[in-house]
Parts: structure tokens; sequence; C-alpha cells
């Protein structure tokens, strides 16, 4: 491979990174400006549909599940996992979630938490 | 490099690599995860050994020492559910660096960027398929930023370990 065939494919890769790293970018801008604020938590345990509580309402829940526990708080329109006898304690450091369609996923347990919106926006009558 | 490599000599070299593929795994598995709340954010160290076969030998041979690889370290390392994640992720980097390899439009760094993002991929698939929860997929975001940044790294060491390390001479023995 001559020196001249490396820059040009060094270039390439250049390129392609920049391609990746903006696609990455305009995706998490468009989902932090399109977020909207949840109304509603689903548990699913396994694949199945567990429980549902409404974000509103404080509440703290022990989700048993085949691999354990994961303890759920939910707390002033947020939810998280306080503690979990999961290996890998990636569910209990998870920030709080409160946006439509966010989630707490604990692999180990099987156990998934989301973040719905039931109530759709009132139409701006005023104009 | 068939002609000038007795069944032997393969073996022995064969051998060599997977036993090097598996302690980079080691080194991986031993390394404190850099944000606990995406997993799979990891460096891929295993592929650097992937990519010098890719580069230096065959793809048969990379996909032979990258399989053997996946199935020890799950034993190793894990369990039935990371064997699942860790193959699919194998399979589909493999398979996308190998064909990246043939167009040749790429260098070793650009093919090695590919072959982490998709790695991600095929884990994040997996996850999505086996926890039937599409919501999984907004991970890639985070995971193309960091599987881009491990590639490039992985990719630059790869590049530098063929220019060094002339797999021409010492293959011959």
């Amino acid at each position: 491979m001559n020196k001249q065939t490396t820059t040009v494919r060094r270039r390439h890769d250049i390129l392609f990174i920049a391609v990746l790293l903006f696609l990455c970018a305009a995706a998490a801008l468009g989902l932090y400006v399109f977020r909207e604020d949840g109304d509603t938590v689903t548990v699913s345990i396994d694949g199945q549909l567990y429980a549902e509580y409404p974000l509103t309402e404080d509440r703290v829940v022990e989700l048993i599940s085949d691999g354990g526990f994961n303890r759920l708080i939910i707390e002033d329109g947020y939810a998280y996992v306080e503690e979990a006898s999961c290996p890998d304690g990636i569910c209990s450091s998870h920030r709080p979630i409160g946006h439509n369609g966010e989630s707490i996923i604990c692999l180990p347990n099987k156990v998934v938490i989301e973040i719905h919106r039931r109530e759709q926006n009132q139409p701006d009558i005023i104009s | 490099m068939k002609n000038n490599m007795t069944a032997t000599k393969r073996a022995a070299f064969l051998g060599l690599a997977t036993a090097l593929s598996l302690l980079l795994s080691y080194v991986e598995v031993l390394m404190p995860p850099l944000y606990a709340a995406v997993p799979g954010i990891k460096l891929g160290l295993p592929n650097m050994a992937i990519l010098y076969l890719l580069y230096s030998t065959d793809v048969r041979y990379a996909a032979l020492v990258s399989l053997t690889r996946v199935a020890i370290s799950s034993l190793l390392f894990g369990n039935v559910m990371s064997l699942s994640y860790s193959l699919a992720g194998a399979v589909l980097s493999l398979s996308v660096m190998w064909l990246l390899k043939k167009t040749k439009f790429f260098s070793e760094v650009g093919v090695s960027v590919a072959g982490g993002v998709t790695h991600n991929l095929g884990q994040v698939l997996v996850a999505v398929l086996l926890l039937d929860t599409p919501q999984i997929a907004y991970y890639m975001i985070v995971l193309t930023v960091t599987g881009t940044i491990s590639g490039i790294f992985i990719g630059l060491c790869g590049a530098f370990l063929l220019k060094r390390l002339p797999h021409e001479k010492f293959m011959r023995f």
C-alpha cells in the first residue's frame, strides 16, 4: 500500500467518523427537543406487563422477579431504582426518569421500568 | 499463507492468537465500568487481535479465533446470556469489518470503528429481541459515540501492530 492511498483512506476514515458523530449528536438533540413529561410508570418482568402506577403519586414498590428484587421509588414525578439484588447495579445507578419513553432496564432480573404519556396534550384553543 | 504454513504451525499460531485474545478479554473484564448507567461501554481490546488476524491472515482464521474466544470467555467470565450478546456482537462486527476491508475504502482505523459500532449494534439488537423492548435502541446513541472512540484507539493500535509485527516474516518461521 503506497503512501497516497493510505492518506486517502485516512481521509475517508475521518469523514466516516465525523458522519457517525454528527448522526449521534442529531439524534440526541432530537430526543431532547421533542421529549414530553410522562404520567404513567409501567413495569414488565420477563417481557410480561407486571404493574402500572401513576407517576403523580409517590410510592415505594418491591419488584420481585426470578432474579431477585428491585426497589422502585416514585417521587415528585420521577421514578428510580433505589436498591436491587442484581450484581451489576446498572438499574440502581440510573438517574431518575420522568419523560415519555424513558426507561430503566435491569438485564439480570429482566425488569423493564418505562415512562409513558397516557393523557394527550390538550389542544391549544386560544389562538 | 497456506503454502508456507504447515498444519502444525497453523495450529500453534492460531492457538497463540486465541490465547492472546482471551487475555485481552480478561484485561477488559478487570477494568471498572466507565459509566455504569449504560452497559456495553468498553474498549474492545480483543478486537485488536481480531483486526490483526483479519489483516495479516484471512477472514476464516479471524472468525475461528473470534468465535473460540467468545465461547471460552463466556464460559470463564460470563454466562449463557452473555454468550448470546457476545456472539451477536462478534459475528456482526467481523462480517462488517471483513466486507469494509474488501472495499479498500477505509484504513484499519475506519474498519475498526465500524467494527466497534456494529459490535454494540449486534448486542443492542439481541437485547431488543430478548427483552422485547425496542426502547433499548436509544442506548445506540451513546454506544455509537463510545464505540467510535474506542474503535479509533483499537484501529490505531492495530495499524501500529501490523507495521511493527511483520506477520509475513514471523509466520514463515
